[in-house]
């Protein structure tokens, strides 16, 4: 079985990625409010998931037998709602409205009202829970539907995360795969630092789960994880894919200050021209 | 003596789990005690212990009526509605998701184990989140159509139980209906509303009233949210003075709900029988209620005073 991606599809989702970055760039410094850094290192790992894997259909967000992504790191909304805006979920247009009252696109994920958000996130640690509940669901009815979700690498430190990784390898979810988005940084600095969770891929494959460690940025990578998390049998499957947070945007790179920080119309320019390069 | 309320939930729990394939039962370690276990020895397959962990209990939960499951989880009050209060809140009420939080071992009357056991904060919790239903029954025939009515309404709900024996109130023609008070006597001069298991010290004070002179009507409140405003304001004119009986904190409870429509509607005096914000303690379940001022003769007097404070 091949699990690499043509050249052809290699440069749509850099193109795809590319866009979602620009939309990111440009909905929060709307809002003047949000997450850039945590949404950009999310970008690959969501655009891969969406345009190369989930079978989903805009058309039919709520069915039974669609694939499910959880974005347990809710705050990285942006880069989920820019991904399904590209997606064709809901108007492109749109996404200038989030976090403005009346909008839809609220702050964190809401899945009620947002055509192709799966669950509602937000509070940290929550989100890997729902996801095994979602998988579980699979197994109990013998749907071959999958469960996706993202996790941020500081939302490790969250003690609900092992009560759900427990779970998950227990009950064998082997439908299940997670990702840790370990770009390296939390609101307080390095997460080494304020809290260590590491070795982040050690715990996990002492929790019992089946542990693949790519670069978060590395299309090819992202891809060939998810199809061998298809294969694991008895198992859920966490790939910690090594990111960049602020991923695309030199001035941000690694800067633990636009974890949430809008960017200014004057940056907001110079990022979008960076983008457009 | 009757069965305890979470007697009456495994078995409803076991008999639904035959006519709806939907439902799903989780679990924190506690399904002997809580009664779930009724309910996995026959559906094994749609049970689920996650052991202590009582966050991931509530989030699994919410995960799995996201993908169309009707799950009914149970724990003690305490760890539900205290330990998994922001999951409940974030993961199930903020996307309306369908999730029955059967909630068993409420209020002082677990005993023994103490006030590190005891939830009388519960109601109050539960209540204050948006798109929460609360549901108190007050014995085993009324726990039974409660599990049935939450199972066929599509939102989340929170149902408290209790650890002890509770006297038998409804017959088996007893309908349960949603958000409506139960009138159990009629009376004149005050009414005694209650929920849960002081429904039945309740229905003892208005005899004991009786010597007294005094005719109370009962209401039984099992649906604290949505409350039966016109059942109160109704409550409030005929007789003019309120008595409200829980076994939780005053505060937040089945009194402040009660307090809230009538000096909205149509205030008159009003004494609230319940924990009076303190803690409990370690106890049979019979000395506590004496200890803590949840007995016939509490309620009489409380009466008494609300008629007293009468213009």
């Amino acid at each position: 079985m091949t699990t690499r991606l043509n050249s052809e599809k290699l440069a749509e989702l850099a193109d795809r990625a590319r866009s979602v970055r620009t939309n990111i760039v440009k909905m929060i410094t709307e809002a003047q409010s949000g997450h850039p850094g945590g949404s950009l290192s999310a970008a690959d790992i969501l655009v891969t998931l969406y345009f190369a894997e989930l079978k989903i259909d805009s058309k039919a967000p709520k069915a039974n037998d669609r694939d499910r992504f959880v974005l347990s790191k809710g705050h990285a909304a942006p880069v989920l709602y820019a991904t399904l805006a590209e997606k064709g979920f809901f108007p492109m247009e749109e996404l200038l409205t989030l976090r403005k009252i009346d909008s839809r696109l609220q702050g964190h994920p809401e899945m009620k009202n947002v055509p192709g958000v799966d669950m509602s996130t937000g509070s940290l640690g929550q989100g890997l829970s729902a996801a095994n509940g979602m998988a579980l669901a699979g197994k109990i009815d013998g749907s071959d539907y999958r469960v996706y979700a993202l996790l941020g690498d500081g939302e490790l430190e969250e003690g609900q995360i092992w009560e759900a990784a427990m779970f998950a390898a227990h009950n064998k979810l082997d439908n299940l795969t997670a990702f840790v988005d370990n770009n390296g940084l939390q609101i307080d600095g390095p997460v080494a630092e304020v809290m260590s969770p590491l070795p982040i891929p050690d715990k996990w494959r002492a929790f019992g789960w089946n542990v693949i460690e790519i670069d978060g940025h590395d299309y090819n990578a992202i891809y060939q994880a998810i199809q061998t998390a298809k294969t694991v049998k008895g198992k859920p499957t966490m790939v910690v894919a090594a990111t960049v947070k602020g991923k695309g945007i030199c001035k941000m790179e690694n800067m633990v200050d636009w974890h949430g920080k809008a960017p200014s119309r004057e940056e907001c320019e110079l990022f979008l021209a960076e983008l457009d390069n | 003596m009757g069965k305890a309320t979470r007697e009456a939930y495994g078995e409803a729990l076991r008999e639904l789990g035959g006519k709806n394939k939907d439902i799903v039962v989780l679990d924190a370690d506690l399904s002997k005690s809580t009664k779930t276990n009724l309910f996995a020895k026959v559906y094994p397959e749609r049970f689920f212990d996650v052991g202590i962990a009582e966050q991931n209990l509530v989030g699994t939960a919410a995960g799995l009526a996201a993908a169309g499951k009707i799950p009914f989880v149970s724990t003690f009050a305490m760890f539900a509605a205290g330990r998994a209060y922001e999951q409940i809140r974030n993961s199930v009420c903020y996307p309306k998701l369908n999730v029955k939080i059967a909630a068993t071992h409420a209020g002082l009357t677990v005993g023994e184990d103490g006030a590190s056991h005891q939830a009388i904060e519960d109601i109050s919790l539960m209540r204050s989140i948006p798109n929460m239903t609360v549901i108190v029954p007050a014995d085993a025939t009324e726990t039974c159509q409660a599990i049935d009515f939450a199972a066929q309404y599509n939102g989340p709900v929170y149902i408290r139980l209790g650890r002890m024996g509770v006297p038998d109130i409804f017959s088996d023609d007893y309908k349960f209906c949603y958000g409506k008070a139960v009138k159990l006597a009629e009376g004149k001069d005050v009414t005694i509303i209650a929920t849960g298991v002081m429904v039945s010290v309740a229905s003892e004070a208005a005899k004991e009233l009786t010597k007294a002179g005094l005719t109370a009507r009962v209401l039984n409140i099992h649906t604290i949210k949505p409350i039966d405003h016109s059942a109160i304001i109704e409550a409030a004119k005929d007789t003019g003075a309120i008595v409200t009986c829980e076994e939780h904190s005053i505060i937040g409870g089945l009194g402040s709900a009660v307090a809230e429509v009538l000096v909205e509607n149509s205030p008159v005096p009003m004494e609230r029988i319940g924990v009076l914000d303190v803690f409990g303690e370690s106890g049979t379940p019979k000395g506590l209620l004496v200890k803590y001022k949840l007995t016939v003769a509490d309620i009489v007097s409380a009466a008494q005073k609300a008629v007293s404070r009468k213009k």
